[in-house]
């Protein structure tokens, strides 16, 4: 073993390892890298990439496991930055962070990941079925579309001319199967003629062009009365969901990626349980998407740099997703990002730091973290591509707080550049209150903006409805400070009523069954038909307190408790049993008044 | 040819550093030859051209910058490993400790191990039984989960995992094919003994390896130590197909020994010291836990951890808790009023029980009885601040009623005998009559079939 030595190489573009810091090392010799490039590390080649040039040393961090590497292995250049292929065969596919299919790598050495495995990121022998969309002659410009594959039932997949090509179709392959590297039309333009296939490289640390972003105007429907309701989301968004463990971060994420209204979503596992990606893979298979009726795999793509896994990867993965991303969004759809989690990306972050010795800011993070974090949630938004379709890229961000105290700095700067915050609260997953979104410190800056388009297409009334429940909720919990001191039986019964309906809403309306076949995903009407039941309720009780009823009494009736589950005995799709059920419990409680007047 | 090394360049805590030396590689195992005679042994964890860091595991006591011999053996720490090691004792990195002489390996496995890719792992369903109510009913333990008890000092955890060692079985299946693995890091010489009499009085332990190091064996081992274990227990996992349940006992010492070694290094600290990278390490003992497509056999963890002043928002119990797979917390006052085991049902979780519970499994109830337990548990906690304000008495009728019930469970649910061993029928059934306290309208949490159904008549 010790006959390596000093293996120190005069290439060009090769220098040598000079020292070895776990995912950090130091390369010296001829190390005239670019800033960001790939390099090869090792006699293994290992993926890294160059994170720092300074006094004849290359920073590398390298995306793999560094033991075993000696100091002398050579280290070579790739000259190409951290780059993604994009070309059918990405949906329904996992990969890791920088984009090896791990479904190929588990058929191929088995179920532990090894190191310096080297496998195309797509299948490159599956011949796809090729519709040309061009004649020779016509002039194309980058973002066009050439050329059309159904990738999976759900998605066409349309394929485009690389950013930077201009020019004259000159030949066409005709319609037919195809593999990605065959060349389908050749272009020629002021720099020469292209031979141009299914794909096209993008490096994952650049935001793709596009031709000009739109204001936010439609909501990301995920079916989840909280969020939609109370805190819509925007198509084009961003939003955060911190929480610390236990309070249901990822099953809520699980939930927006199962039944958000996105046509395309990316999951990325960064930094987080093997078994959950397990999960998504074992389940999605067979979870039917409601609107399509298709799998919901055919429109879902995983990331998976769970935790175990190199952290240098993981640093690279919510990139990785966000480009691929973005190359969907340019072909005019709207793609939905689930990061779990971006504290564990910060972390990554952290870690690389410490080991260059860099200067930490808070928490030993380092300075940069606020700017890397608006940075990516930046490139979320509506555009306008290219090729003058329109796209989304909405951003949901998990984040795993230390302590679970959100006045960390992941949180805290996370919170500067979204626009939606989905508070997680310790004490109301203690109580199994799910989804435990805290609806007192949760904000969504997308009401406003969304405002007219509730009005439009679910009811007129909808914003107002949704303001009035979220004003009882904020007195109940004023009140409930009161009775916690004092107890509930000194109160007037018109607080009281108001304890009530906050317990209503709450059980009824913010809490949703995750597992629950109906109550998993709940379309806007019957949601606004929900807020509609809770409200006449409110109105009717207020009419039998001022005729001096007692509170008790109108509990004794148990029209609560009807209303409590509607959720699961009222379908999607029968909104006619919510006018029957109105007349029922209104009928009840006339009644209680005439028999109490008596 | 392996080259010695004659003095060193530096020493500092558990460190040494070494110059002019080549062809080593990180990670490598290191043998130090101490006066001719001690041996010990140590691993590459920073390299350059210039020098070469060593952490010695058995610390530098005794070293000097010109007493030691230094062998680079060439590959990482391995662990020696054959059938032959169940009902062994090693010590905390390895090597045999019951003078039983060496193990004659079959393989020689890497301690470090390797992620295993998320496609290969096998999702875990089976439910373990384990005869505790508060587990089997509110935080079911899964085959191939890592369940942690969140401890603190003092408090019964080492009973309650020898109880569930003791009564751990599988309802579905009636096989033998089981293992246990135990890890000490720094526990007193006592509570390895009762964990290994425990082993012996239930018959088990020629199914038992253990990997020792206690409080006053040197800290930087206890790095080690966790990954000889899953090691072991990845061994008979996949090449004998065994089930193997880890107990990792203290992972707090394990943290702390990090944390020693990070600063002795003089690496930035995050919180309270402890280094930027510790959830990364720990993800990498943690994650080993689970079960893979291609074979039969899993590996199941029950780590343990103390949580310095019973704090769960302290970064070791933190960390872990975003891991692992949900977490048992066991609570003083439980504890002080007696109750065995403590454990507080609602900081305690289990995140895999929705897929290995429920008809066909458990009962159809199951989810419907725990997730109302809980609620209404959680309920209980703000009627006793009230109480605790205005007395009990001045309570409606309502909150009485949940203050018996409070009682109720805390004394025929959580609190067992150290040797009861309940069926799930038996937990499920008190965990209704439990609940038939209540009145039928408090009870929102379960769908009305099952609520007809279970229902206690009065």
């Amino acid at each position: 073993m010790g006959d390596v030595g000093l293996l120190k190489v005069e290439n060009q573009n090769q220098g040598y390892i000079f020292s070895i810091n776990g995912p950090v090392i130091k390369a010296a010799g001829n190390v005239s890298f670019k800033m960001r490039e790939v390099v090869l590390v090792g006699k293994e080649k290992l993926i890294g990439e160059v994170i720092e040039l300074k006094n004849n040393y290359a920073t590398i961090q390298v995306h793999e496991v560094t033991t075993g590497l000696y100091p002398g292995e050579p280290v070579v250049s790739t000259g190409k930055p951290l780059s993604l292929k994009l070309a059918p065969g990405i949906i329904g596919n996992i990969f890791d962070g920088i984009q090896r299919p791990l479904g190929t790598a588990s058929e191929k050495f088995g179920f532990f990941i090894e190191r310096g495995i080297n496998i195309n990121p797509l299948s490159e022998n599956k011949r796809w079925n090729v519709q040309i969309t061009v004649k020779p002659g016509d002039i194309v410009t980058s973002g066009m579309v050439f050329a059309k594959v159904q990738e999976t039932s759900l998605i066409m997949h349309k394929v485009m001319i690389p950013y930077g090509i201009e020019g004259k179709v000159t030949d066409i392959v005709s319609d037919g199967h195809y593999t990605i590297l065959d060349k389908l039309i050749g272009v020629t333009s002021k720099n020469g003629t292209h031979d141009l296939t299914m794909v096209q490289e993008w490096t994952v640390r650049q935001p793709r062009p596009y031709n000009k972003r739109l204001l936010i105007d439609r909501p990301l429907i995920t079916g989840q009365r909280v969020i939609d309701a109370f805190f819509p989301m925007a198509k084009g968004g961003t939003a955060a969901i911190p929480g610390s463990f236990g309070t249901g971060k990822t099953m809520t994420q699980h939930q927006l990626a199962k039944w958000s209204d996105a046509d395309i979503i990316f999951y990325i596992g960064c930094g987080e349980r093997g078994n959950e990606m397990t999960e998504v893979l074992e389940e999605f298979p067979k979870l039917i998407d409601p609107r399509s009726g298709k799998s919901l795999m055919e429109r879902t793509v995983l990331i998976a740099n769970t935790s175990d896994m190199p952290v240098a990867a993981r640093e690279a993965s919510i990139y990785t997703g966000v480009t691929m991303a973005e190359y969907y969004r340019d072909m005019g759809y709207d793609v939905a990002i689930m990061v779990d989690s971006t504290s564990r990306w910060a972390e990554a972050l952290r870690e690389i730091s410490g080991r260059l010795e860099e200067m930490p800011a808070e928490e030993g993070f380092p300075a940069y973290l606020s700017s890397r974090l608006s940075e990516f949630y930046g490139r979320a938004g509506r555009t306008i591509n290219l090729n003058n379709t329109t796209g989304s890229i909405s951003i949901i961000g998990a984040v795993s707080p230390q302590s679970g105290d959100f006045s960390e700095p992941v949180t805290q700067n996370t919170k500067r550049f979204i626009r939606c915050f989905w508070g997680l609260d310790r004490n109301l997953a203690y109580s199994r209150h799910y989804p435990a979104i805290d609806w007192l410190t949760s904000y969504s800056e997308y009401i406003n903006p969304l405002s007219n388009w509730y009005k439009e297409n679910v009811n007129p009334s909808f914003i107002d409805y949704r303001n009035e429940l979220l004003k009882i909720l904020q007195e109940e919990s004023g009140y409930k400070e009161i009775v916690k001191l004092v107890g509930g039986d000194i109160l007037p019964d018109n607080q009281k009523l108001i304890l009530e309906i906050g317990r209503l809403i709450r059980l009824s309306f913010l809490q949703q069954d995750a597992f629950h076949s109906i109550d998993t995903f709940v379309p806007l009407k019957k949601q606004f038909l929900m807020m509609e039941l809770i409200l006449f309720i409110y109105d009717k009780c207020l009419e039998l307190l001022k005729n001096e009823l007692p509170i008790s009494f109108i509990k004794e009736t148990g029209v609560f408790e009807d209303i409590v589950k509607v959720k699961y005995t009222i379908g999607n799709d029968e909104p006619e049993k919510f006018d029957d059920l109105k007349k029922t419990t209104g009928g009840k409680l006339d009644q209680l008044l005439i028999n109490y007047n008596k | 040819m392996q080259l010695e090394y004659i003095g060193l360049k530096g020493i500092t805590g558990p460190l040494i550093i070494l110059e002019g030396i080549s062809g080593v590689a990180y990670d490598e195992l290191v043998e130090i030859q101490v006066d001719g005679c001690d041996m010990r042994l140590g691993k590459v964890v920073e390299i350059s051209e210039e020098h070469t860091i060593v952490q010695v595991f058995e610390g530098t006591q005794n070293l000097s910058l010109d007493n030691t011999k230094t062998r680079f053996l060439g590959h990482p720490l391995e662990l020696p490993l054959s059938k032959e090691i169940l009902g062994r004792v090693f010590d905390g990195v390895g090597r045999p400790k019951d003078n039983l002489g060496d193990v004659y390996p079959h393989v020689r496995w890497d301690i470090n191990g390797k992620p295993i890719n998320p496609v290969s792992r096998k999702y875990p369903r089976n439910y373990i039984n384990t005869g505790i109510s508060s587990i089997d009913g509110l935080t079911t333990l899964i085959r191939g989960q890592k369940l942690p008890i969140f401890s603190g000092n003092g408090l019964p955890h080492d009973a309650l995992t020898e109880q569930i060692v003791r009564q751990a079985k599988l309802p579905s299946e009636n096989e033998s094919n089981f293992a246990i693995v135990f890890a000490a890091m720094g526990v007193s010489y006592e509570v390895a003994e009762t964990f290994k009499n425990s082993f012996e009085q239930s018959g088990v332990m020629q199914k038992v390896v253990m990997f020792v190091n206690l409080s006053n064996d040197p800290t930087t081992e206890r790095i080690i130590t966790p990954r000889c274990a899953l090691t072991a227990a990845e061994y008979m996992a996949y090449e004998l197909e065994m089930h193997v349940l880890v107990i990792l006992t203290d992972m707090s010492a394990y943290c702390e020994a990090l944390r020693e070694l990070s600063s002795s290094r003089g690496e930035i600290p995050s919180r309270k010291g402890f280094p930027g990278y510790m959830y990364s390490d720990l993800t990498s003992i943690y994650e080993r836990a689970g079960m893979v497509k291609e074979k039969n056999g899993s590996i199941t963890q029950i780590p343990i951890l103390t949580m310095p002043s019973d704090d769960i928002t302290h970064p070791i119990p933190d960390l872990t808790g975003y891991i692992t797979e949900g977490q048992i917390v066991l609570d003083r006052n439980l504890h002080q009023k007696g109750i065995y085991p403590p454990i507080n049902i609602l900081p305690s979780l289990s995140r895999l029980v929705k897929d290995g519970t429920g008809k066909g499994i458990t009962r159809e109830d199951h989810g419907a009885c725990a997730r109302q337990l809980f609620a209404s548990y959680s309920k209980v906690q703000e009627v006793r601040s009230l109480s605790s304000v205005i007395g009990e008495d001045e309570l409606n009728n309502i909150d009485k009623l949940y203050m018996e019930f409070g009682r109720s469970f805390e004394k025929e649910f959580v609190s067992q005998g150290i040797d009861e061993d309940r069926t799930m029928e038996q937990t499920l059934n008190t965990g209704w009559k439990i609940l038939g306290i209540l009145p039928k309208e408090e009870l929102d949490r379960i769908d009305t079939k099952i609520l007809d159904k279970y229902y206690p008549d009065k």
